[in-house]
């Protein structure tokens, strides 16, 4: 289990993760902030449905990928937490909508 | 457009000494970033770290913050998270940024871009709960997360550093589970002599092993056969090690062999690289200003091969010098003094890339391990394309399509060089890398058609 | 002789009539080069297209589809062979129009087509109303598309890698690092001698490519192709499944968006240009909308093969018996025809009708 070492002290930001309300310090990355929140499972492979999680928190790796207010394959490690948005798993492959 | 005179790519240690030293001799720089703040990974979040992680994070990293306050008070000009997708051969450099896609034109351009951690490949290395060394680094720096049941599992210094940075935030890690033997270290000694030039690191080393005995951590040397337990999460690691077999309960595996240059941006510009059997990867060709094969190309940082901070800051600066004695300035001397610098300042090196050899068991993973983890490719399936002639990373590639996925090739690239090399018992370097094109990082459709555009046919449409 | 037939090139070309030989029981060895060279098949856009094929050279457009007609049957028979799936489907394919003069230029083409092909065609034009159920998701621009029962698309990749398994199964030999460098006359057969050492055939088939400019001569044959830089871009992965190809989109099995395709005379260079890229994913958005919030993954540039007149050149030897060249591009569409007809006449010696259509003599008659 991941533990901030000191309390925020930067102001709170909240945001959703499936649904469900994670309570983040502004400057966090969704990645961080879901760690924190004791989250490891971001993805499912587009290849065989496996679950992923963050690997290498530097941009490098893409295993975090997440779904962020509707749009797919998004680093969660590359993406600053801002409040009220909507963070969902990315399963698999991503849906397209045809108007 | 206006070309400017330096292009720079990366804001670590080497980008951010280079673009102050080239824009105070008076040279137009430009600076694109990943990231939204300056320091790269080295020094992430230099600048707004807390007083009391800075005491975790040690005296090293706080060196950081004069050179991140330098390049904030030069006058090169920044652009932050900039996300550079494709560096065409005549130096202009597409970049996305806020979701539109722009380019900058430049007579010199800098890569900067660092290192990243060497793959680990090896059985359950895939699952949630595991990382690299590196990102629980990250964590703790950027955002002072520490795990209280980490086991760190591999060989190099960045492990004992992070175990220490660790003990001192009063959360040890659970074990360090080390794959060097005794044996490297017998071999490792014969570079002593010339490691002692480099005194201040052997200190920093020693000081680091003493916190750990200290703090009771429990290491497991010479380990092998590593394997990562759990079923859709990782809660275990599983070893040999002094002829017997360990369990380790855990939810947090961090996983480190050394770092190696990120070699995509200079493989996009097709800059020869050389396979350095020293540090086990490919490092770029360089001459003695850091120039690539490429005109007009340079790389400092641990990107021309891995040297850490302290001699990123001296490459950088040595670049913008060469750069600004092109332009006109005479440079020779201060030239000179950098290249001595770096000499002094590498001669630990052969004493860390002996002993923190990775282990076999990563450079070369059994049938079963997955490599390419976007496309879910084993070493076997790999083996077995090498088998039916596949002579390269690239016709495996077209086979397998081991690094089609989204990190384009930067988590299995390294390891499907060297099964390649093995299975043909040829040398990595002969046998290549994959062959990098745009975008370096994906890109949405919508932005790449905002571009200006060159149809190549006159029919209708 | 230690072969009965040596083929110099591993592509999509070279490796479909060394699958073909092998089926007819041949000793076959595969020269191939090393890891970083032109090919083309790495490039390829993976259609198995006839509709739009062969206007100007009516043997092509009958050997095009002759091809489409063998590709199910060859490409079962890949399957079992080698457990590998080429991804063929046979879906249909359409060629969308963005504009009236699209239109209309379209429609004159097909019905000169029809003229070509006589009665089993079977290409029509499709307007907007029509199309718009056999295909959702198309843009408000396009005005209607040809249609053709007979076009489809594979991976050329699975299909370049079940064609080297077939190879080695059928007690073939593959040699890469092997580019040839010289090629003489040996008793009743050649010697080449290659990076990998010297080997001896009965035949010789040529199918290196653009590398068959230089090996051409060595066996008294002029093979006047010349490089045409395309471009490919290719999408994250979708789950949505997507009707049938177009000339410019596809998907892959896997989910990917393949964008094709321009045409560029740049010589040999391979550099990937992001104006031509913009050019690309702009078509592909106009024809498709939904498209441009997809990302962009991956892209390359490969060379095709192409000829003064761009249909193929199959030739045989006559200073040197027993030696042929074989040059397109188009290597997945003719793939079929190539393992199961060309092939035989490799075995038997000699090139048949349709064959002789395709010899540089077209080219010399054209120049006249």
């Amino acid at each position: 289990m991941f533990k901030r070492n000191n309390a925020i002290k930067s102001p709170r930001v909240s945001f959703t993760f499936e649904g469900c309300s994670i309570d983040a310090a502004a400057g966090d990355t969704i990645a961080s902030a879901l760690m924190l929140a004791g989250e490891t499972h971001f993805r499912n492979t587009p290849v065989s449905q496996s679950e992923r999680g963050p690997f290498c928190l530097m941009g490098v790796c893409f295993e975090c990928l997440v779904e962020v207010d509707g749009i797919p394959n998004r680093q969660a490690c590359m993406v600053s937490v801002r409040e009220g948005m909507k963070v969902r798993r990315q399963k698999g492959a991503i849906g397209v909508e045809i108007e | 457009m206006n070309a400017c005179d330096l292009a720079i790519i990366g804001a670590g240690p080497a980008g951010m000494a280079a673009a102050t030293e080239a824009a105070n001799a008076g040279l137009s720089v430009i600076l694109l970033d990943e990231q939204p703040v300056p320091g790269g990974q080295v020094y992430r979040a230099i600048e707004t770290v807390p007083e009391e992680r800075r005491k975790i994070l040690g005296p090293d990293y706080q060196k950081g913050i004069g050179i991140a306050e330098a390049f904030r008070a030069c006058k090169a000009t920044y652009i932050p998270e900039a996300t550079v997708w494709n560096i065409n051969p005549d130096l202009s450099i597409d970049y996305s940024r806020n979701g539109g896609s722009a380019q900058v034109s430049t007579r010199h351009l800098l890569i900067a871009t660092g290192a990243v951690e060497r793959p680990t490949p090896m059985p359950g290395w895939t699952l949630p709960g595991v990382t690299t060394a590196g990102a629980l680094q990250i964590l703790l720096k950027a955002h002072g997360g520490i795990g209280d049941d980490v086991v760190l599992v591999g060989s190099g210094p960045l492990l004992y550093l992070l175990a220490q940075q660790m003990i001192v935030a009063g959360v040890p890690p659970k074990a360090i589970v080390e794959t060097v033997d005794r044996e490297r270290y017998i071999k490792a000694a014969r570079h002593l002599c010339s490691a002692l030039t480099a005194l201040p690191y052997l200190r920093k080393g020693m000081s680091m092993m003493r916190q750990i005995r200290r703090a009771g951590v429990p290491r497991y040397s010479g380990a092998h056969d590593i394997r990562i337990e759990g079923s859709q999460r990782a809660d275990a690691v599983r070893f040999f090690a002094n002829g017997r077999a360990h369990h380790i309960e855990t939810s947090s595996v961090a996983l480190h062999q050394g770092v190696v240059p990120n070699q995509q941006a200079t493989r996009l510009l097709g800059c020869d690289h050389v396979w350095n059997e020293s540090q086990r990867c490919f490092v770029p060709k360089l001459d003695e200003f850091l120039e690539s094969s490429v005109e007009n190309v340079f790389v400092a940082g641990d990107g021309a091969g891995v040297a850490g901070a302290k001699s990123a800051e001296i490459r950088g600066r040595l670049v913008a010098l060469r750069v600004a004695g092109r332009l006109g300035s005479d440079t020779d001397a201060e030239i000179r003094a950098l290249q001595r610098q770096l000499r002094r300042d590498e001669a630990i090196r052969p004493f860390l890339e002996t002993l923190y050899a990775p282990s076999d068991e990563v450079m070369v993973p059994g049938d079963d391990v997955l490599v390419c983890r976007c496309e879910e490719v084993t070493a076997g399936a790999i083996r077995e394309a090498v088998d039916l002639g596949a002579p390269g990373p690239n016709q495996v590639k077209s086979f397998l399509r081991s690094g089609m996925g989204p990190c384009q090739g930067r988590m299995c690239g390294l390891t499907v060089s060297t099964i390649i090399a093995e299975r043909r018992s040829e040398d990595p370097g002969s046998i290549g890398y994959y062959r990098l094109r745009p975008p370096l990082k994906p890109l949405l459709l919508s932005e790449l058609a905002q571009l200006e555009r060159e149809p190549t046919r006159d029919e209708p449409l | 002789m230690n072969y009965d037939t040596i083929v110099v090139g591993g592509g999509l070309v070279g490796a479909a009539l060394a699958h073909g030989l092998g089926r007819l029981g041949e000793k076959v060895l595969v020269l191939d080069e090393g890891d970083v060279a032109f090919r083309a098949s790495r490039g390829n856009f993976g259609l198995v297209w006839v509709q739009s094929k062969g206007e100007a050279m009516p043997e092509y457009a009958r050997w095009s589809r002759h091809s489409a007609d063998v590709w199910p049957d060859f490409s079962q028979e890949l399957q079992e062979l080698t457990g590998i799936d080429t991804a063929y489907h046979k879906a249909g394919g359409v060629h969308l129009c963005l504009s009236e003069e699209a239109w209309v230029r379209q429609s004159a083409l097909i019905k000169r087509m029809h003229n070509v092909h006589g009665s089993d065609y079977g290409a029509i034009m499709i307007e907007r109303d029509e199309l718009e159920k056999m295909m959702p998701g198309i843009g408000p621009e396009v005005v209607g598309a040809s249609w053709s029962p007979h076009d489809g698309h594979a991976s050329p990749l699975y299909l370049l890698r079940a064609l080297h398994e077939s190879i080695v199964r059928s007690g073939g030999a593959y040699r890469n690092e092997a580019r040839v460098e010289t090629l003489a006359k040996d008793g009743d057969g050649y010697r080449l001698t290659t990076g990998a050492g010297v080997f001896t055939g009965t035949k010789v088939v040529l199918a290196a490519g653009l590398g068959n400019r230089t090996l051409g001569p060595l066996a008294g044959l002029n093979v006047p192709v010349f490089p045409q830089k395309g471009q490919i871009l290719v999408t994250e992965r979708t789950e949505m499944k997507f009707s049938m190809p177009t000339v410019f989109i596809r998907q892959t099995d896997e989910g990917s968006f393949l964008l094709g395709d321009s045409h560029e005379d740049a010589g040999f260079d391979l550099t990937s240009r992001p104006g031509i890229m913009a050019d690309i994913a702009t078509r592909a958005i106009r024809s498709f909308p939904f498209l441009k919030d997809l990302r962009l993954v991956r892209s390359w540039a490969a060379l095709r093969v192409m000829s003064p007149d761009g249909f193929p050149i199959y030739q045989q030897s006559e200073s040197h018996p027993g030696v042929f060249s074989v040059n397109c591009h188009s290597g997945v569409t003719l793939a079929g025809a190539h393992a199961r007809t060309l092939a035989p006449m490799i075995a038997r010696g000699r090139l048949e009708d349709p064959m002789s259509a395709f010899s540089t003599e077209r080219l010399h008659v054209q120049a006249q």
